[in-house]
């Protein structure tokens, strides 16, 4: 089944179990994104000090693929520099632009790259990027 | 004698393979409809035979196109017993019927008293319309400084009407609702909301993009005075829609989009304008859509509008009874098969009372059963925000659909709660 592919048992774990959920104080930027399409929407907080980012907190709704998605971001992105997130998010970015044509880079994304067999759905791509636009916004707006 | 596997045969696509041998399941035709080979034929044998532009064009080619395309107004006059084929406009789809309508009001160029909207006017729509008929009249009643103002809708989805003569009152100019939801399936009835109408003086409008393919709509028995449909919902093509009106209004209201065949004289400085329909038909048409939609209502009339709402009828029954053995499945609409389509959305949880989102319910049915369903907020987010959910999915049935379909769907909800469970 082509479902199987995309719905990868890391994918329904952190739907089930989503990691960092919920909005925290402190935070130095709040974004709120919507993919207008299919209603998801995301609050997201990003919390960054001397380059580092200490947390990223968010609150949303919608399918699987745009929650887990969240998910991971909160793992991959706490705790790194700033620099290292945006670079895993461009290697994201990359690969779920890439219609499913694109070899994704495991060391870069690590747990990100269950999401390779969503980059062949154009409409759940967008899915996929929503919390991590608004990281990237986020984290703009926090300089 | 109506045979649903007589009528599957017409439409190539029902028996084509998807993807990895699944055979196709398609109840989204609330969406979009497909074709019988009676259309698809009509257009292809027009463009390879006959094809020419319509109403200028002096040669053999050019009068055979347009008597194909004139033949098609007089098709989509008889399916909604209009009294005048002069009264059927062609549009681009239902939306810019809807547009025409709105864009007749408070236009400055308009002289009838009918069609002058100002600040102090009322205009009345439902909480329950698409979009295409939101959007519109947001967009008049700011261009006017008119109010806009909505029927509520109960929580069994049906127009709430308490508020009637509050609502359509001797300020209202027109109420424009939905015949048959999109979403909810509810049917509406018109007859009292039109009492009202006529007792205050004001218009009425009907979006029918979900009725006229599903069930017998006899404008003059509707008695409203706009009724706006689209080809693609009833087995026609894209690209073609139909604005019905009364022929009195139609000549008082100024034309919406200026050009080609919609005129009878130009000089730089001004111009007068063609008779009803060509008066609102500027530019070259969608010719060969509109004898697609032609050949489209003659196919439906020769199965019998009464006995395609009968099989849905029927199919209706037995999707809601399916459904409702879903465990975690809420139906949003009407639960009973009275004034309902075969339009049915619904919300699902897994076995743990957890919320599936309907864009993981509609990707494992297409990935895992080609199933095809719509998901989302289907053009009607106020609909939704009123029963506090962002989306759902909607199952809808046509002529096409078997009892075995609606079988696949139950069987394909609960692998889905076992994949999200």
């Amino acid at each position: 089944m082509i479902a199987e592919s995309m719905y990868q048992e890391l994918i329904l774990e952190h739907y089930k179990h989503p990691q960092g959920r919920g909005l925290r104080d402190p935070f130095d930027a709040e974004v709120h994104h919507v993919n207008p399409t299919c209603g998801d929407e995301i609050t997201l907080r990003v919390k960054v000090d001397e380059g580092k980012v200490l947390d990223v907190s968010y609150e949303g709704q919608g399918c699987s693929i745009s929650q887990a998605a969240a998910s991971v971001l909160h793992e991959l992105a706490t705790g790194a520099t700033v620099e290292e997130s945006l670079g895993v998010v461009d290697e994201f970015t990359r690969l779920m632009q890439g219609r499913g044509q694109v070899e994704a880079d495991e060391d870069v994304l690590g747990d990100a790259v269950a999401f390779a067999g969503v980059a062949k759905y154009p409409a759940r791509v967008k899915c996929a990027l929503l919390s991590w636009m608004a990281y990237k916004d986020a984290v703009v707006r926090s300089a | 004698m109506f045979d649903v596997d007589l009528i599957r045969k017409d439409f190539p696509v029902l028996s084509r393979e998807l993807p990895g041998g699944r055979s196709l399941v398609y109840l989204d035709s609330g969406n979009s409809s497909q074709k019988p080979n009676q259309v698809i034929d009509t257009m292809r044998d027009h463009l390879a035979h006959h094809y020419s532009n319509v109403g200028r064009a002096h040669h053999t080619l050019g009068a055979e196109s347009t008597a194909a395309y004139e033949d098609a107004r007089d098709a989509v006059a008889a399916f909604v017993s209009a009294p005048s084929r002069d009264e059927v406009i062609f549009t681009k789809n239902a939306s810019e019927a809807l547009n025409l309508v709105a864009y007749a009001f408070g236009n400055p160029i308009a002289t009838d008293e009918r069609f002058r909207v100002g600040p102090g006017d009322e205009i009345v729509v439902s909480e329950m319309e698409h979009h295409s008929n939101i959007v519109p009249w947001q967009l008049l009643a700011q261009r006017t400084g008119a109010t806009l103002r909505w029927f509520k809708v109960t929580d069994e989805g049906r127009l709430d009407l308490d508020d009637l003569n509050d609502l359509v009152n001797e300020r209202t100019k027109i109420v424009s609702i939905v015949h048959q939801s999109n979403v909810l399936g509810t049917v509406n009835s018109v007859s009292p909301i039109l009492a009202r109408v006529r007792e205050v003086g004001a218009l009425m409008m009907l979006d029918a993009s979900q009725s006229v393919p599903h069930m017998p709509v006899d404008v003059t028995e509707l008695g409203v005075d706009f009724v706006a449909f689209t080809g693609h919902k009833m087995v026609g093509p894209s690209g073609i829609g139909v604005l019905w009106g009364r022929r009195e209004l139609l000549e008082a209201m100024p034309p919406f989009l200026g050009g080609g065949e919609m005129i009878e004289a130009v000089w730089m400085d001004r111009s007068t304008y063609a008779p009803i329909p060509h008066k609102f038909e500027a530019g070259t048409p969608p010719i060969v859509e509109a004898i697609g939609l032609g050949a489209a209502a003659n196919y439906l009339t020769g199965i019998g509008m009464a006995d395609v709402r009968a099989h849905e009828k029927e199919l209706t029954g037995y999707a809601l009874d399916a459904l409702g053995e879903v465990p975690g499945l809420k139906v949003i609409g009407p639960r009973t098969n009275i004034s309902r389509g075969g339009t049915i959305s619904f919300t699902l949880k897994n076995l743990s009372g957890d919320d599936i989102h309907p864009h993981d319910v509609g990707q494992i049915l297409d990935d895992a059963f080609g199933i095809a369903v719509r998901v989302g907020h289907h053009c009607a987010r106020p609909l939704h925000l009123r029963f506090g959910i962002p989306a759902t999915t909607r199952a809808s049935l046509y002529l096409y659909n078997t009892t075995d379909e609606i079988d696949a769907l139950a069987r394909g909800l609960h692998h889905v709660q076992k994949v999200f469970g």
